[in-house]
């Protein structure tokens, strides 16, 4: 199953967001071996190139690292993957309210509209 | 190392008209190219002067650093955008035919592809569908260990759901040291896949540059620029 990629941005972005985003849900866990950059860029249906940058950058950033022989693992720093997954969430929130704020709400406003969508559904999350 | 296909002002003109005019770039190792343009911009001309099925009016085209001939044809393994075969020849047949002439030709790998696809060796090409045909001459061109795939328009005839076999297929069989240069339409469909992307239009190259410089430079997908640049 082809990975699904947007159409307007640099698909080796892409890839290592999805790649983060699996290391975050745990598709693939700390200490985890990778696929080979030919596996992963058949199962994506992408250019094997464009695979080995996104690993290049990733492994840039410490969240993979490889051993010369072996192939490449993701890394088993919890505290850099606890780092990732805020830093995400951040992202994740920054950009919902940007996106508020083109529909014409300020932060408080969108804060009160959280607030009240929560009281008025049945959150699941719900502690 | 030499770059595996190079073209140098390259020419070609059928009567006075130019079919391609002062093509230059040249192409390294173990990339996916596609080469794209729209009806009658050269695809096919410059891809039979990669293969010595023409010869230039002018300027060079050089597969390895030789003139195309039989040395690099032992290096270059071509899909051309007709079928190729008598129709009264059987798979099994073709796959001989192929063992025959091509060194590099591994027929295990051909027999695995031919048996995912699910096509009956014993079958004459004239029992194929025509979609059926391009997968079979697509799993011999395939199978060879080239240097250089070049593919005119494999993807044209068949399904969307063999059309991401082949796509699998490609990126399964060449080696880190080839090239596969793919020329088409359905853009869409393959540009995942690819490392650089080659603008052909009246015969002239427009843009040569890889998939995500055109994502980062235009923020658009290859697929969008090229509907923009070739509008009608």
């Amino acid at each position: 199953m082809p990975w699904d990629l947007d159409n307007d941005r640099p698909i080796y972005l892409q890839l290592m967001e999805r790649i983060q985003q699996n290391i975050i849900s745990g598709v693939y866990q700390p200490g985890d071996k990778l696929p080979s950059v030919r596996d992963l860029a058949v199962e994506a249906s992408v250019n094997p190139n464009t695979m080995q940058k996104a690993l290049s950058e990733l492994e840039r950033f410490g969240l993979v690292y490889s051993q010369r022989t072996s192939g490449r693992f993701i890394t088993d720093d919890a505290s850099m993957i606890q780092k990732m997954r805020s830093e995400l969430a951040h992202a994740h929130i920054r950009q919902f309210f940007s996106q508020m704020h083109d529909l014409g709400f300020s932060d408080t406003d969108t804060l009160e509209l959280i607030q009240d969508t929560l009281k008025g559904e049945d959150h699941e999350t719900d502690s | 190392m030499r770059p595996i296909l190079e073209c140098q002002r390259l020419t070609k003109k059928y009567g006075s008209f130019f079919a391609l005019s002062n093509v230059t770039f040249s192409l390294e190792r173990g990339q996916i190219v596609g080469l794209l343009g729209p009806n009658g911009s050269g695809k096919t001309t410059l891809i039979k002067l990669a293969n010595g099925l023409l010869n230039p009016t002018d300027g060079h085209i050089m597969i390895n650093g030789l003139a195309p001939g039989t040395a690099t044809k032992k290096i270059v393994s071509y899909l051309p955008d007709r079928s190729f075969f008598n129709e009264y020849m059987r798979v099994k047949d073709m796959l001989a035919y192929y063992a025959d002439f091509y060194r590099n030709f591994s027929m295990e790998r051909a027999a695995k592809m031919l048996d995912t696809l699910e096509i009956d060796r014993s079958k004459r090409l004239s029992a194929l569908s025509k979609g059926a045909k391009e997968k079979v001459q697509l799993v011999l061109v395939m199978s060879r260990d080239a240097d250089l795939y070049i593919l005119d328009e494999p993807i044209g005839g068949v399904d969307p759901a063999a059309r991401d076999y082949i796509l699998q297929t490609i990126l399964t069989n060449y080696s880190d040291n080839a090239t596969v240069l793919i020329s088409t339409h359905l853009i869409s469909d393959i540009e995942n896949v690819l490392d650089r992307v080659l603008f052909l239009q009246n015969g002239q190259l427009t843009l040569n540059a890889t998939a995500d410089e055109i994502r980062t430079q235009y923020g658009k997908s290859v697929d969008a620029l090229f509907r923009e640049v070739f509008k009608c």
